[in-house]
């Protein structure tokens, strides 16, 4: 069963409609004592790291997310929910993610001419092969929404990226976690792709 | 690369969509049940959605939040909801009842801090501005609110800026001179809107030719196309128009 964390932070019915139309067993968890009832864990959102943060927090989901990320389940950041795998946060002041991917947040840079925040459709380039990718073809579009960035601080934990005047992390990975910047529940085929693929991984790379 | 978008604008009035003409909703003409339509738009790969409630009467979220609910079931594409969203509340509740983004319109000229608040909590690219604009005296843009009842006295280079500056993420920018009369988008004022705004500009009002969504990329400058007559009373849809635009050199998403 999957569960989708609910901590404030906006779209979560979009991305439960996604897994539970492609049948897949999904519920929203409000809990944290719940969390490890679930075999995988999704970590949603839009908009502001500080803020998501704060409510991590509040709702007391830090430390459940940290145990159970250790403990080898699978676990899946979307757009806000996976700049939150970082160690720290730009965006509404410094402040600190969930550190499971080292690197750092911060705001997309300002070019002429270059629109921010980054919205549309844009490829996602493959850096490295991950069960999450099965049977996913190279180059294939994917809806972003962003003004913040992850910049990642091993490579190797890079495993996509799009190109919006110059590189942008799209997917980062490292052991049992991985965050997609782009937002699978609204990017149809190759979004449903996706969650498929990670509904079925067992967190091991 | 960012690729180029078209989006099904579709409007809602007593539990249907419906089409008007240079915004005159008395004489809108029935064009089908909402979740019915979003759910064949989704299926043509349509790049976004919007919707927008356009009764003069039920306003806000309470008005939209069910139907929200039902058409986020269906759309696995961007979802984008307007109409009477006056409120953080409205905007709030939209969002969590499944819309992507809200359309903030007549509010955005009272209030700047309501773009702001939505901004802040959401993210600047939950929030698009509408500017509804019909040609005055010598070509020039007046802007209106309220459903185009109500004038605004204030330029569209300043309310652009202004909004852009309180935290919009995109500009929907609409024809009320255009709106439904299928002969091509208004493309000199998507020119301007998109020259001023340095976030994404939407295009909207006059579709009905693929050549005419082509002039609003090409000479328009828009990152999107909202389209609705097009689609609702000609031979066409998302597929088809990204098919011919693709063949002139724009860039689509690839499935």
């Amino acid at each position: 069963m999957i569960g989708v964390i609910d901590y404030g932070m906006g779209n979560l019915r979009s991305v439960a409609n996604a897994f539970y139309e492609n049948g897949l067993e999904v519920e929203v968890i409000s809990e944290p004592d719940r969390l490890e009832d679930y075999s995988h864990l999704v970590l949603p959102g839009v908009g502001h790291f500080g803020k998501a943060v704060k409510n991590i927090d509040e709702r007391g989901f830090r430390g459940p997310l940290a145990a159970l990320a250790a403990a080898g389940r699978p676990m899946l950041g979307l757009c806000v929910g996976m700049q939150l795998l970082a160690e720290v946060g730009t965006e509404g002041g410094e402040s600190r993610g969930l550190g499971l991917v080292a690197g750092r947040v911060t705001a997309i840079p300002p070019a002429p001419g270059k629109r921010i925040p980054h919205v549309g459709w844009n490829e996602l380039n493959i850096q490295r092969d991950h069960p999450v990718f099965n049977g996913l073809k190279q180059g294939r579009d994917f809806y972003f929404v962003h003004s913040y960035q992850f910049d990642v601080a091993d490579p190797d934990n890079l495993l996509g990226s799009t190109d919006y005047e110059g590189q942008v992390t799209a997917v980062v990975g490292r052991a049992n976690v991985i965050g997609f910047q782009f937002h699978p529940e609204k990017s149809q085929v190759n979004g449903a792709k996706l969650l498929e693929n990670f509904a079925d991984w067992d967190g091991v790379c | 690369m960012l690729k180029k978008r078209v989006i099904p604008i579709l409007l809602y009035a007593n539990g249907r969509l419906v089409k008007t003409a240079r915004f005159d909703l008395d004489a809108a003409r029935d064009v089908g049940d909402p979740v019915k339509s979003v759910a064949v738009y989704n299926s043509q790969l349509a790049d976004e959605i919007v919707l927008l409630n356009i009764e003069r009467e039920a306003r806000g979220w309470r008005a939209l939040a069910p139907l929200v609910e039902s058409v986020a079931k269906v759309c696995f594409t961007p979802l984008t909801i307007g109409g009477g969203v006056v409120t953080f509340e409205d905007a709030a509740a939209l969002i969590s009842s499944g819309a992507d983004k809200v359309v903030i319109n007549s509010a955005a000229y009272q209030d700047k801090r309501l773009i702001t608040q939505v901004a802040e909590h959401f993210g600047a690219q939950a929030v698009i501005v509408g500017i509804d604009v019909r040609r005055g005296e010598a070509g020039r843009p007046v802007l209106f609110s309220d459903c185009g009842m109500t004038i605004e006295p204030v330029d569209l280079d300043q309310h652009i800026r202004s909004v852009v500056a309180a935290g919009a993420g995109e500009i929907l920018m609409q024809s009320i001179d255009r709106d439904g009369m299928m002969q091509g988008y208004d493309v000199d004022l998507l020119a301007t809107a998109s020259q001023i705004a340095t976030v994404p500009t939407i295009g909207a009002g006059g579709s009905g030719t693929y050549d005419h969504l082509l002039r609003a990329f090409t000479e328009g400058g828009v990152a999107a196309v909202a389209c609705a007559s097009i689609f609702h009373f000609s031979d066409s849809n998302p597929l088809r128009a990204k098919a011919f635009l693709t063949n002139h050199g724009l860039h689509f998403k690839v499935v």
